[in-house]
């Protein structure tokens, strides 16, 4: 299935505004980072393991244990700094 | 009558005329507790000249309703007005409001500190200082995630 993932602050800086990623189907939000991050290069020095990455899918906070969907919106971002 | 009313936008407020828009109508407020957050000259030991302020556009509004709502279901409060800027700003700009009104003070003065303490550590916000050694995207704070987990909140951020 396909899904449309977005980048933000220093994330968006280094791999993009955005990109469209076929994964699995019954893949979750943790496996959809697992296979950007065996890209290597950028997407594996911003995603490790280890880094504070957040998430959120289609438009709201979420964990890597959540499950995706076909057409579904997902985010990577850093810790968020408003206020 | 209830109300929350939640913007995001690149604009500056003005404090007072968001107070009385909140209070419009409603004889049975009794209090009004509210927060403006600016932009300092000085961060983490550096002079900041300048900060731009990214969001998630559609999960920002969104999910500062969410809290607002969470506000509401906790402390018996009248209404909320919430307005978080965009783009770029400069010191002494201001960042954000966060008014609330209730019957008594007690509740205002929490609701508030706690959508500022929600805000701080869940929405969706990203800024970027410039300093004389060039631009730096800021860091989140355990400090922050420490303050909303005072009001039963584990939700981890800044890691």
């Amino acid at each position: 299935m396909r899904v449309q993932v977005r980048y933000f602050a220093s994330l968006r800086e280094a791999l993009g505004a955005e990109e469209a990623v076929d994964v699995p189907a019954g893949s979750t939000l943790g496996a959809l980072r697992d296979g950007l991050l065996a890209r290597g290069g950028e997407h594996a020095r911003c995603l490790a393991r280890g880094r504070a990455v957040r998430c959120a899918l289609d438009q709201v906070m979420a964990d890597e244990a959540a499950l995706l969907h076909e057409g579904a919106e997902v985010a990577f971002f850093p810790p968020v700094t408003g206020g | 009558m209830q109300r929350i009313v939640v913007t995001v936008q690149r604009a500056d407020f003005d404090l007072a005329a968001e107070v009385a828009a909140l209070r419009e109508g409603d004889a049975q407020v009794g209090a009004v507790a509210a927060f403006v957050g600016t932009v300092r000259d000085r961060s983490d030991g550096a002079q900041v000249s300048a900060m731009e302020l990214e969001h998630y556009p559609g999960m920002t509004e969104r999910a500062i309703e969410a809290m607002a709502s969470e506000a509401r279901r906790r402390f018996d409060i009248h209404g909320a007005r919430i307005i978080h800027r965009i783009g770029p700003l400069l010191p002494k700009d201001q960042i954000v409001l966060v008014v609330v009104t209730s019957s008594h003070r007690h509740e205002a003065f929490q609701a508030c500190e706690f959508l500022m303490d929600y805000l701080k550590t869940q929405a969706p916000f990203w800024k970027k200082e410039t300093t004389p050694d060039g631009a730096r995207w800021v860091d989140a704070r355990q400090a922050d995630d420490a303050a909303l987990a005072r009001w039963g909140l584990q939700m981890d951020n800044a890691g």
